[in-house]
């Protein structure tokens, strides 16, 4: 397992460190950079690190924020219309959040809010003031559902694993629909449901190789790939009749 | 063998959307048909947004239309003149139907535009060709021979700006044409097709031109207005994935050839009779859509995107 071997060789150099046993947490990830090629299927990255015996270890991810807007249908003659709209801003495009033990039992709800430890804590709040908190709490929770559906806010579990005491490990996922942007990676050493420790790491996703290359040239220079999108499909109907002309 | 599509972004099978092209191109191969009010719904489907799905569809019919015009001009059946004067009206209506679709999309009920459209299109053509077709069966069957006038003479012929159309032996007001031109380019814009369902009986019906020339006309001013459509809508949406329409028309060519050759053993009447039946059931399976409650009254949407 490659990702196996990584760890084990990241964890060895991390015990051989001189400083070792003074620094409370120490966390990395097996890569920093996502690459979205042609082929990409998701990905996994692997994050590992140490803290001091008897801890618990929180980990959250987080994409780029943007606005998003959550619609809701209502029947109109017959007919399922987008009714009514609520936009929040600064929404993770991205979220996930990895713990050692249920975040309940090990976190307070104090640390769980100001942390956004579970996708429930997350700031999510509308840009227009004037809705009833009551409706404001549907959408917000409509907004998680979706976000979930898309396999976009991953729900947590405890699943950070141990290995003796001080050594833990986690496997992140990032499906094949990972928003491109500049992610933070934060890992939290706790003890007596408050934080002790933390540290950020930066993950970068991004669009590599042709695709990238299209996807640059289409945003950047909108005009001339519209005429070269129509030329390559004139090129291609008259390379269709010049194969096919017996026929 | 999956495909990341830089546009649509998401993950695809390749050999699915090879399959999709190759089943779509042989139906339009078969029929005659563009094919595009079946690809737009089946890529929606498979979870590609609605404006790419649009926009990439129009990318993809320029190709067809350029090597479906290429086998009628050679037989000498395409009517120039009429072509030209259909595609100002084309290219109108398409930059008109760009605009409406960021509109729509703005006041988030583009999804529901483009559903709405096709259940209208698709019910009242399918259910018309239905009509006429089985009427034709029918009289076949009958072996009864009624002679028929070359075309009907109403009040459309009475508008000003007339115009010779030597090919298409007619004499009628410019703006006729221009008027069908300017309709189809909107549905070509907000639709993803290439209007031919609409544009081949408006012809035949409401301007009279002889059969032989209709498709190779309506192809002709399809490639303009679909070319028109994929660059609008790359310059100011950026929802034209190349990739995407690269590898639908490849299986698209190929279903295409297989197609046009299974359409010359089967008889004109039962075709169309065929074709509407397809039609129907893609606008039943729309309709069923919009009609049934959805699993989750809400949506999400990132802003400026679907």
């Amino acid at each position: 397992m490659h990702l196996r071997a990584v760890f084990i060789a990241l964890a060895v150099m991390l015990l051989a460190l001189p400083g070792f046993g003074q620094t409370p947490l120490i966390a990395d990830l097996s890569e920093h950079q996502i690459q979205i090629t042609t082929g990409f299927v998701g990905t996994d990255v692997l994050l590992f690190g140490t803290v001091d015996p008897g801890s618990n270890v929180v980990v959250v991810v987080r994409g780029p924020e943007e606005q998003t807007t959550v619609w809701r249908k209502d029947r109109f003659a017959g007919i399922w219309i987008n009714d009514r709209r609520m936009d929040f801003g600064r929404v993770p495009s991205f979220y996930a959040v990895r713990s050692t033990a249920p975040l309940d039992e090990i976190a307070n709800e104090t640390t769980r809010m100001r942390h956004g430890m579970g996708a429930e804590f997350l700031r999510l709040n509308p840009e227009e003031e004037g809705s009833s908190a009551q409706e404001v709490a549907v959408f917000r929770s409509a907004l998680i559902r979706n976000k979930q559906r898309q396999g976009l806010f991953a729900s947590g579990g405890d699943n950070i694993t141990f290995l003796g005491g001080q050594l833990f490990r986690t496997r992140l996922h990032f499906p094949a629909n990972v928003p491109t942007g500049f992610y933070d990676v934060e890992v939290f050493m706790l003890q007596d449901g408050r934080v002790v420790h933390a540290q950020t790491t930066p993950l970068i996703v991004r669009k590599a190789g042709l695709g990238a290359d299209v996807f640059f040239f289409a945003h950047n220079y909108s005009a001339l790939y519209g005429v070269i999108a129509v030329l390559l499909a004139i090129a291609a109907g008259v390379l269709a009749a010049f194969i096919f002309r017996k026929s | 063998m999956n495909i990341y599509l830089p546009i649509a972004e998401i993950s695809v099978n390749v050999f699915l959307l090879l399959g999709m092209g190759g089943a779509v191109g042989f139906l339009s191969g078969l029929f005659g048909v563009g094919g595009g009010f079946l690809m737009t719904p089946l890529l929606i489907f498979i979870g590609v947004a609605p404006a790419v799905a649009v926009a990439t569809e129009a990318n993809q019919i320029v190709a067809s239309s350029v090597s479906g015009v290429l086998a009628h001009w050679r037989r000498g059946n395409v009517d120039f003149r009429m072509g030209f004067v259909l595609l100002i009206g084309g290219t109108l209506g398409s930059i008109f139907g760009v605009w409406l679709f960021g509109f729509l999309r703005g006041l988030g009920q583009l999804d529901l535009a483009i559903s709405l459209c096709y259940v209208v299109f698709l019910g009242v053509v399918g259910g018309l060709m239905f009509i006429e077709s089985s009427r034709a069966l029918f009289r076949r069957r009958r072996q009864s021979d009624t002679r028929r006038k070359l075309h009907q003479h109403h009040w459309l012929h009475g508008l000003p700006l007339k115009m010779r159309f030597r090919r298409s032996k007619l004499y009628i007001s410019a703006l006729l044409p221009i008027m069908i031109g300017f309709l189809v380019g909107i549905l070509a814009a907000i639709m993803g097709v290439s209007g031919g369902f609409i544009m081949v009986p408006a012809m035949i019906y409401l301007l009279g031109m002889p059969t032989s020339v209709v498709v190779g006309t309506s192809l002709f001013q399809i490639i303009f207005v679909t070319s028109s459509v994929t660059f609008l809508q790359s310059a100011h949406n950026q929802t034209v994935d190349v990739i995407l329409a690269l590898i639908l028309l490849t299986g698209g060519v190929i279903g295409a050839q297989i197609g046009t050759r299974f359409g010359t053993r089967l008889r004109g009447e039962q075709l169309r009779i065929l074709l509407a039946v397809m039609v129907l059931a893609v606008c039943g399976k729309l309709c069923f859509d919009l009609v049934v409650t959805p699993d989750d009254l809400y949506a999400i949407g990132v802003a400026g995107a679907l």
